[in-house]
């Protein structure tokens, strides 16, 4: 039985990067259903895309200081949808649940594995085939996408550019998505360790287990959306189309039901690694464990029912558009309750200020710029004044990247030693922490001042008002890539080079934290028995 | 009751044999909920339009042949009930009688298809089909109504073929002995998702036929 002789493995100790079971090398990886091996080639995957994405936007900043110069106009339409779908298809959205919830999800629980490890492995080959045929959009003759990364109809129904073929990949990818969701909300539900209550799971898991619920209920309606602009463009069906008696805004809606609930499929696991950094470098049991828990599904609920702020300038009813501000002045409540939450944490802590909680706490001022930002444009009256400028790119990124970005930087540096049995060079990681924070915010909070002057988005050539801080922003942008490259060279150098990890570098409390580094096969020899107060406290 | 204590047996002996029978059982509900968003999409698109285009609904669904849309509900209906039975032989261990069950569901599935072959030759072969020219000479509600019979049957036609490739599998599975009275777990999420196709069809026919 080659399912056997994993355990043989675990038994002996050794660590899941040994090779065992019937197939080598690659094949030992791309035909694995350990939950780390999975986790750790999605995380491979993840951020080489994230490093093409960046390198796009890169090349767009660059385009907006001297347009003309390096891209013509198409090009640019190409490259900054291009950036959008591979930095949101391919990164963020999967993001934080398939890398860090693949691997430390059942070892958070105290289990050997997912509940479904054949239907884990399938959502990889998903994902990569997704992927793959996203980035074939790129490649084939004629044109790559140049809608934008919301395929806005009429347009991706009209255009000439390879949208179906794009749009084919993103429907594969969100099935990737929605299998990972139910596969996780099935392993909170059956999986764990005995002992382990609702409430003595770690946030992490807390945050994986909204989110999986948000992945099964909203992906499916990007899914039929993007199967009707496939429908429009080979068939003619003309569901968005006016001639044809259809509706574009009816496109508007369908889109952001899915894709304002996927902001959170992106940012509350993002919150939930920030809910395991701070105690664990404050030395504090979390404050408010239970507020945590109810707000992140609060987010997750309420989270169905403000998409129409993405549409206020678009046409919708005045009673429509009160209602939607309304709700999305709700649904910051559950986000402040945890900022408040994780700065109560320090409080009388004992805070050693490592890597990962200098990326947690940049998290928690680069987002609450971004929440708060959202919340000015949230508001109906300055949302007709800011909604078609870069004030909305700046917020965007101020949450996206600044936030979920930074989490995913936070775990990364916190969990490096425990996937990889090995230490980073905390002083690099420091430096790379500092370009990549410097240069975040002189890239975008110049594009909050030329939004806030009125510099209207997605233009080729910016009127020439706004080129002192569009130059500003650009030279951000070459700082945040310098704090990407040193951030990365840092990781590399050290999965070979670094020294021996302890099992416990940082002093955590979860579970993870009690077997060796990187973890045996089957994680446990024996599955613990989690006793009272596990969980938070010192 | 009696059924009760069944199912407790059977988590217990699932439970020896490390199958999670409550897990997998959620897994599929899960997957259910993720079809039902996804079908929700067209019926949202269907709930806009007729608001919009009533009279045009109202004269596309005499368009439609009510007898054979009759039929196909009774043959799906049916199939639903085959189904049923075939687990609940296979529960009490009657393989025979549960792989007759599977074959009568597959065979209403095709027959299904069949029906459905018909009736969209038949319009075809009248010229209306998305992007047709008589189709689009015809009002915006016109277009629409038949734009969403294509798509809305359509998309429930090929779940309809997923589901019998399904149950082929279970019958296979179940010939083998893979499928059993102890683990028959496949074939009952088979099941259920049959019954959810079924319950569409449900939904499909007042929409597209009734609504005259």
């Amino acid at each position: 039985m080659a399912g056997l002789e994993p355990y043989k493995a675990a038994q002996q100790g050794l660590s899941f990067l040994h090779e065992s079971g019937k197939y080598k090398g690659i094949l030992g990886w791309l035909m694995s259903t350990d939950h780390k091996r999975i986790g750790l080639m999605y995380l491979g995957a993840l951020l080489s895309f994230f490093s093409v994405g960046v390198t796009l936007g890169v090349l767009i900043r660059l385009s907006l200081i001297a347009p003309g110069s390096i891209l013509n106009a198409q090009q640019y339409n190409e490259v900054f949808t291009v950036h959008g779908i591979i930095q949101i298809f391919l990164f963020i959205i999967p993001g934080i649940p398939v890398a860090f919830g693949n691997f430390f999800l059942p070892i958070m629980i105290g289990a050997r594995d997912v509940a479904f490890p054949r239907l884990n492995r399938l959502t990889l080959w998903l994902y990569l085939a997704g992927a793959a045929i996203v980035l074939l959009s790129l490649f084939i003759k004629g044109e790559p996408p140049d809608t934008g990364w919301t395929f806005y109809a009429p347009y991706s129904i009209q255009t000439k550019a390879n949208v179906s073929l794009a749009v084919l990949g993103v429907f594969v990818l969100g099935f990737s998505s929605i299998f990972t969701g139910l596969n996780f909300v099935t392993t909170i539900h059956r999986m764990r360790a005995p002992g382990m209550g609702w409430f003595r799971l770690p946030l992490f898991v807390w945050t994986l287990y909204a989110t999986g619920w948000v992945q099964i209920l909203a992906t499916p309606v990007l899914a039929i959306t993007l199967v009707f602009i496939v429908l429009g463009r080979v068939f003619g069906v003309g569901f968005f189309d006016p001639s044809r008696g259809g509706d574009p805004i009816l496109y508007e809606h369908l889109f952001w039901a899915y894709s304002h609930p996927a902001v959170y499929i992106m940012v509350l696991p993002a919150m939930g690694i920030i809910s395991e950094v701070m105690p664990t470098f404050a030395r504090h049991k979390i404050f408010g464990y239970k507020a945590i828990v109810y707000s992140a599904l609060g987010i997750a609920t309420v989270g169905y029912f403000v998409w129409g702020h993405h549409m206020f300038t678009s046409g919708m009813s005045d009673t429509a558009r009160i209602i939607f501000s309304f709700i999305t002045f709700l649904v910051a409540v559950p986000s402040g309750v945890k900022v408040f939450n994780w700065v109560a944490t320090l409080y009388k802590g004992s805070i050693q200020v490592d890597s990962p909680l200098l990326f947690a706490l940049s998290f928690i001022f680069l987002f609450s710029i971004g929440g708060l930002t959202g919340l000015i444009i949230g508001s109906l009256a300055p949302n007709l004044h800011v909604h078609g400028t870069y004030f909305i790119v700046a917020h965007f990124h101020y949450v996206m990247f600044g936030g979920v970005g930074f989490a995913i930087f936070a775990g990364l540096h916190y969990w490096f030693p425990k996937m990889f049995g090995r230490m980073f060079s905390e002083r690099i990681a420091k430096t790379g922490w500092a370009f990549l924070f410097v240069g975040f915010n002189v890239l975008y909070f110049s594009m909050f001042i030329l939004g806030y002057q009125g510099m209207p988005r997605r233009y080729f050539e910016p009127p020439p008002q706004y080129h002192g801080w569009s130059v500003v922003s650009t030279i951000g942008s070459w700082l945040l890539a310098a704090g990407i490259i040193i951030i990365f060279s840092n990781l590399i150098r050290s999965l070979f080079k670094g020294p021996k990890a302890p099992s416990n570098p940082w002093g955590g409390r979860t579970l993870e934290w009690s077997i060796s580094s990187p973890p045996p096969a089957e994680n446990f020899a024996e599955i613990p028995v989690i006793g009272e107060g596990f969980y938070g406290k010192k | 009751m009696e059924r009760n204590s069944d199912t407790e047996s059977i988590v217990h002996a699932g439970a020896e044999s490390g199958i999670d029978y409550t897990g997998k059982k959620i897994g599929m509900w899960l997957f259910l909920f993720t079809e039902l968003l996804f079908f929700g999409g067209m019926f949202l698109l269907y709930s806009v339009y007729r608001a919009q285009y009533p009279a045009e609904f109202h004269a596309g669904a005499q368009e439609e042949n009510l007898l054979l849309g009759s039929i196909n509900t009774t043959v799906l209906l049916t199939s639903s009930f085959t189904i049923a039975l075939a687990i609940a032989a296979i529960r009490r261990g009657s393989r025979t009688l549960s792989m007759y069950m599977q074959l009568m569901t597959i065979l209403f599935g095709i027959c299904f298809l069949i029906i459905k072959y018909f009736e969209w030759s038949a319009k075809i072969s009248n010229g209306i089909y998305p992007d047709s020219q008589l189709l689009l000479d015809m009002g915006k509600g016109d277009i629409l109504f038949f734009s969403l019979y294509f798509v809305m049957t359509g998309i429930h036609g090929i779940h309809v073929l997923i589901g019998v490739v399904a149950i082929s599998i279970m019958l296979v599975y179940t010939w083998r002995g893979a499928v059993s009275k102890n683990s028959f777990i496949r074939l009952e999420n088979t099941g259920l998702y049959w019954h959810f196709v079924d319950i569409v069809w449900i939904y499909l026919f007042p929409l597209f036929y009734l609504v005259t």
